[in-house]
């Protein structure tokens, strides 16, 4: 009985976006870094009627949420929302999130989910930013390894001077891994 | 909820939707998709920690005046004033409390207050056309604006889009995320609207119009609309190992 999903439409900019939307974390907050990337359409080009929503784990790996099994931790909002600028591009402030229990003991990488919504989505498209810095892990993700090994390395973020650089190209060559949640 | 075990976590897991209930991300009809639907096939992600948690965004979102878009300004806007109101439910029909809403929508000539919207219909000055509030302890919501109405774009040759209000609703985690659009009844600009009838099941597609509602019609003031909005259900409580889930 789910309400269908509808697009966001050319307009979402005048009621999604908020003031302190892209800062996951407060200017000034230690360790915080900065994602920033470009949202690209089937030729290339900038999608600037974009918005892109983060949400993660803290530092520590875990969430402000009751369903955290291990307890719920307070004070970190884990929510990221920028829409995308004429260039195309979204920048998130925010903590690198800690390692994620996973099925059957396992753990999962350190890695943030990314909703994208746009005019042309009619559903927003999901993905997700892992990080190079933690090699190890990644390699021993389920989820990076249930994607075809061609196509992992759009799931990692790249290193940049304040932070990591994550592109998402929604068509076409190098095409973002999406999943179906 | 349940008690951490050493190598086990107990999560609630989302229901996935019905074939049919979403529109495909290849819906020719509405142009934009074309340069923007993924080729490549969506990969199966398992709902885990990241997923079955989400924002919890409420108190400090919302202004007092957020979800009345007829007092935001000096005057009151343009157009036939109405109520808008509902429920944000899950799957099983259980009230969401405590969640952020978002709305926005055109004025009543079917302009938004948008720089890339310049089609010859006026804008009014006492009128944004964005709205938030937070669902009740039973999930309820409800805001007062005005109707907003249709208007064209390029996608076909005449095309117009029908009177709409776009929703955005968080529900309680990650999967439950949901972005749509409310519409009114008997529009009778739906059989040419590519994005109304993307939705595959006629069913499924009905569920974002909204229904007349005599009963909450104010006397001499404004009419008014019911709008449920159902995001996916949860299963109580599933042990996160399949082979566990089949013994």
């Amino acid at each position: 009985m789910t309400t269908p999903s509808q697009t966001v439409g050319p307009y979402l900019a005048i009621g999604l976006p908020w003031e302190d939307g892209p800062a996951v974390v407060p200017e000034g907050t230690e360790g915080a870094v900065w994602i920033r990337g470009t949202v690209t359409d089937g030729e290339g080009n900038p999608v600037p009627d974009a918005m892109v929503e983060t949400w993660q784990a803290d530092p520590q790996g875990r969430f402000d949420h009751p369903d955290d099994p291990r307890g719920r931790v307070p004070g970190f909002r884990g929510f990221g929302r920028c829409p995308t600028q004429p260039d195309g591009s979204y920048e998130i402030r925010t903590l690198l999130p800690g390692a994620v229990p996973g099925e059957g003991g396992a753990v999962q990488a350190p890695h943030i989910d990314v909703s994208v919504f746009a005019r042309g989505l009619l559903n927003r498209v999901v993905t997700r930013i892992y990080f190079p810095d933690n090699a190890e892990a990644n390699a021993a993700d389920a989820v990076l390894n249930s994607v075809p090994q061609e196509r992992r390395g759009t799931l990692i973020a790249a290193k940049t001077a304040d932070g990591y650089r994550f592109d998402v190209r929604l068509q076409g060559e190098a095409e973002t891994v999406f999943f179906d949640v | 909820m349940a008690a951490p075990t050493s190598d086990k976590l107990i999560l609630p897991r989302y229901r996935r939707d019905p074939e049919g209930t979403h529109p495909p991300l290849n819906s020719p009809g509405y142009r934009s998709t074309q340069l923007r639907y993924p080729k490549q096939p969506l990969v199966l992600l398992p709902q885990m920690l990241t997923e079955v948690t989400g924002p919890l965004l409420g108190p400090g979102r919302v202004g007092e005046l957020d979800n009345d878009l007829t007092r935001q300004h000096a005057e009151e806007p343009q157009g036939q004033r109405i109520l808008v109101h509902g429920r944000l439910l899950d799957g099983d029909g259980r009230g969401i409390p405590n969640s952020l809403v978002e709305i926005w929508q055109a004025n009543a000539g079917g302009r938004y207050r948008h720089i890339g919207d310049n089609w010859p219909a006026p804008l009014d000055p006492n009128f944004d056309g964005v709205g938030r509030t937070i669902t009740d302890s039973e999930g309820r919501y409800e805001f007062t604006t005005i109707k907003p109405g249709a208007y064209p774009w390029k996608n076909h040759d005449n095309a117009w889009r029908p009177a709409h209000i776009h929703f955005s609703v968080f529900g309680q985690a990650f999967t439950q995320r949901l972005v749509t659009q409310m519409y009114f009844p008997d529009d009778p600009l739906f059989f040419q609207d590519p994005i109304f009838n993307s939705i595959p099941d006629e069913k499924a597609r009905q569920r974002m119009i909204s229904r007349f509602d005599y009963s909450r019609t104010t006397d001499h003031w404004a009419l008014a609309f019911e709008f449920d909005i159902v995001v996916r259900g949860r299963d109580q409580s599933v042990f996160e190992n399949e082979e566990d889930e089949e013994e």
